[in-house]
């Protein structure tokens, strides 16, 4: 067999490909998330302290809501990080039930919690802030009641996953129930252009520029990118702690420990 | 009206509610530790005795 020949039977492996399937594996991926846990907890706690120092100190008053619009800098990147968690758990639902892969199942399932928390603080930053700005803690409104399903939504697939005592067959039902709730991630987007709503439109746009003064905008921006990180640092550590669950017969869990331990 | 509680209010759940979600994980894989040393130790024991 001459070299040629020996180049067309052996095609070499695309370098994504082989990344994708060694985070198939557990330990693997347990090792080498484990690197970027405290990385992303620095940055999320560094890029924090410097929105909420520009938010709570150096941003003037809003003319018109006086100083409750910093409420905002906590709920507009809550509410952003509500949707674009439940979406993030809708697409790995979506591969996890489609090829079956188990680490993309325990991210999915381990999004949900962090998605809740980032919900329960939307609606609660929200309203203490509707309190001084409309005058009521709740109203019934498009926005705030499909925002209210979204915290049910997640609360189903967290109680779903936790009633099955199979993991796989947990993580099938309720990955399928997560895919399911994504019909209410437009309806929230949408809600205010839709019907009519106490919930003021968004002032930002990624396309259409933004109607808030930058001296405003850049804690806003800060908090939404810190906010990012801490999803990170978190859905890994829940990954990882998942994984040891699962996985707590596995000589690997046992490895990984005594190399910790030394 | 002061909106200084509003303020203080909602900043205050949502530092506990994040803060809560951030340490449940650590006190869990803390129990899941204890578990597998606890599992390790009984599978020695029962080696060392058949042994």
């Amino acid at each position: 067999m001459n070299v040629k020949t020996e180049k067309i039977s052996k095609p070499r492996k695309n370098a994504l490909v082989m990344f994708i399937h060694k985070m198939g594996s557990p330990p693997w991926f347990y090792n080498f998330t484990g690197k970027f846990i405290p990385w992303f907890w620095a940055i999320f706690i560094v890029l924090a302290a410097w929105g909420l120092y520009l938010g709570l100190v150096k941003a003037p008053a809003d003319y018109l809501q006086g100083e409750s619009f910093r409420i905002l800098y906590l709920h507009v990147p809550a509410a952003w990080m509500s949707l674009l968690i439940y979406s993030m758990m809708a697409v790995m639902s979506f591969i996890a039930l489609v090829w079956r892969i188990r680490i993309v199942e325990i991210l999915a399932m381990t999004s949900a919690p962090i998605g809740a928390a980032f919900t329960i603080v939307t609606l609660t930053a929200g309203s203490l802030w509707g309190r001084p700005t409309w005058g009521t803690y709740w109203v019934w409104d498009a926005r705030l009641t499909s925002e209210l399903v979204l915290l049910f939504l997640y609360l189903g697939v967290i109680g779903l996953y936790n009633s099955i005592d199979e993991p796989r067959k947990a993580a099938r039902a309720a990955c399928l129930l997560a895919m399911v709730g994504a019909v209410n991630l437009p309806i929230i987007h949408y809600s205010v252009k839709w019907w009519n709503t106490l919930h003021q439109g968004s002032s930002i746009s990624l396309t259409g520029g933004s109607s808030i003064d930058p001296s405003m905008l850049w804690p806003l921006l800060i908090m939404a990118v810190a906010t990012k990180f801490y999803y990170g640092a978190n859905l890994l550590t829940r990954a990882r702690v998942k994984l040891l669950e699962q996985d707590i017969r596995k000589a690997w869990v046992r490895e990984v420990l005594k190399e910790k331990n030394g | 009206m002061s909106h200084t509680p509003f303020i203080i209010g909602a900043y205050s759940i949502g530092a506990v509610v994040l803060l809560w979600c951030a340490v449940a994980p650590l006190i869990r894989k803390k129990s899941i530790t204890r578990d597998i040393r606890r599992l390790v130790q009984i599978e020695e024991r029962s080696r060392d005795t058949n042994t």
